[in-house]
């Protein structure tokens, strides 16, 4: 007869969570890695939209905008060179817009580290697997651009 | 309605949005949309991009603390990952194509399906048994619950996959984080339990918006006007939800408020999408 003990973990408890190798990044590194790395990123990113967002309604405030039909973005913030020029003359958009990009970026970033991480436990099937949802992505970036 | 008036209003609606979103489980992209597209009249398209920005913003956040309490399986979202992603770039090509009024009816089914997924009662059903994929791909694991350690294993991993690549097709689509979906694939299908399948798929959400909020970008979706204030209120009002969790859990009352909302909007939703306003 199996105690209750046993049937709640069948599963022998060092399995994802804790394994590793001594000395080797851990699962439980990554994972710390990984809460900073996406805390980091949307702190960061919400700030420079906060400053953008300060910056755009203090000078536009009372213009009159219409987000009734489709007309993509200002031409200065379609391209990430536009926006860097926008960022460093202190536009308010374009500072706004370098946040988004940023928030897009922060869970690739994390999956890009997930792939590094996973390569030092020795995962190599995991590794694959990651660099598979990061070619993925790469191609969605491209099929975007092509468009 | 000038830049300031817009922003306010904006701002104040994506806090309750995200409010509501954290405190249901199902996300602020559900009452950002119809408010962008309905109240405000916005262009479909920047409802969409506006929305997916802001999805990223809470799901990262909130994952960032479900990661370090250990219960987020990341293998197995990771291995999900493959089809939440695959479908986004799916979705977000579709969105080109796919006419805005049929976008919003689709999105009032969704919406519908969702209210009735949130009121459901569920049934909790550990599996231990491991499958040959669960054990290829290491899919088993364990989250620490009042001070006991349980153990579990997933099943049926082929159906979960695809119902997650049909979760991310919608996701790029209507620019939500289909969160219902994930759960149904998660819970309904693999038998992930509820504690595991709603921090994992929170954990996928992010990366899944970003799949197809890098094709908004380019297609220039994602305006700063309006996903300024939409980002701000939905990631501030997510915050004050996970603040209110942590004191009561989600009460009765609350996802009947939730469900009836919901359902007025998606009727709103396809409504309009039938007459083709939207």
């Amino acid at each position: 007869m199996e105690s209750k003990e046993t049937y709640n973990s069948p599963v022998p408890l060092e399995t994802n969570q804790q394994k590793g190798k001594p000395g080797g990044l851990k699962d439980k590194d990554m994972q710390l890695i990984i809460g900073w790395i996406l805390r980091g990123g949307v702190a960061v990113s919400m700030v420079l939209v906060v400053i953008g967002g300060v910056f755009f309604v203090y000078r536009h405030g009372y213009s009159i905008p219409d987000y009734k039909t489709f007309k993509g973005v200002p031409d200065f913030i379609h391209s990430f060179g536009g926006i860097i020029n926008g960022v460093v003359s202190m536009k308010g958009q374009a500072i706004i817009q370098l946040g988004i990009i940023l928030l897009i970026a922060t869970p690739v970033i994390r999956v890009a580290f997930s792939a590094v991480g996973f390569l030092l436990e020795k995962d190599y099937l995991y590794t694959f697997i990651t660099l598979i949802v990061l070619l993925i992505i790469l191609a969605s970036m491209i099929s975007g651009h092509a468009g | 309605m000038s830049v300031i008036v817009f922003t306010v209003i904006l701002l104040l609606g994506s806090y309750f949005a995200g409010l509501l979103g954290s405190l249901t489980g199902l996300g602020g992209g559900f009452i950002i949309i119809p408010l962008l597209t309905l109240l405000l009249k916005v262009d479909m398209h920047y409802a969409i991009g506006a929305s997916l920005v802001s999805v990223i913003a809470t799901s990262s956040g909130s994952a960032a603390a479900y990661v370090k309490e250990g219960i987020t399986n990341i293998r197995i979202g990771m291995f999900l990952e493959i089809a939440t992603t695959a479908g986004a770039f799916t979705g977000a090509v579709l969105a080109i194509y796919v006419p805005t009024n049929a976008i919003a009816i689709i999105f009032g089914l969704i919406l519908i399906f969702s209210a009735i997924m949130s009121l459901r009662n569920k049934v909790e059903q550990i599996i231990h048994k491991e499958t040959f994929l669960s054990k290829r791909l290491r899919l088993s694991g364990n989250y620490p619950m009042n001070d006991e350690v349980i153990g579990y294993s997933v099943t049926n991993i082929a159906g979960g996959f695809f119902m997650m690549v049909f979760a991310g097709i919608i996701s790029g689509l209507l620019g939500v984080g289909s969160g219902a979906l994930k759960v149904v694939a998660m819970d309904g299908i693999m038998r992930i339990p509820f504690k595991v399948s709603t921090t994992t798929s929170n954990f996928m959400i992010g990366v899944t918006a970003a799949a197809s909020a890098v094709v908004y970008l380019q297609r220039g979706y994602i305006h700063p006007g309006i996903a300024m204030p939409v980002v701000i209120g939905v990631l501030l009002g997510a915050i004050s939800g996970s603040k209110i969790l942590v004191h009561s859990s989600s009460s009765k009352w609350l996802r009947w408020t939730f469900a009836i909302v919901v359902t007025v909007l998606s009727i709103q939703m396809i409504y309009n999408g039938i007459k083709g306003n939207i």
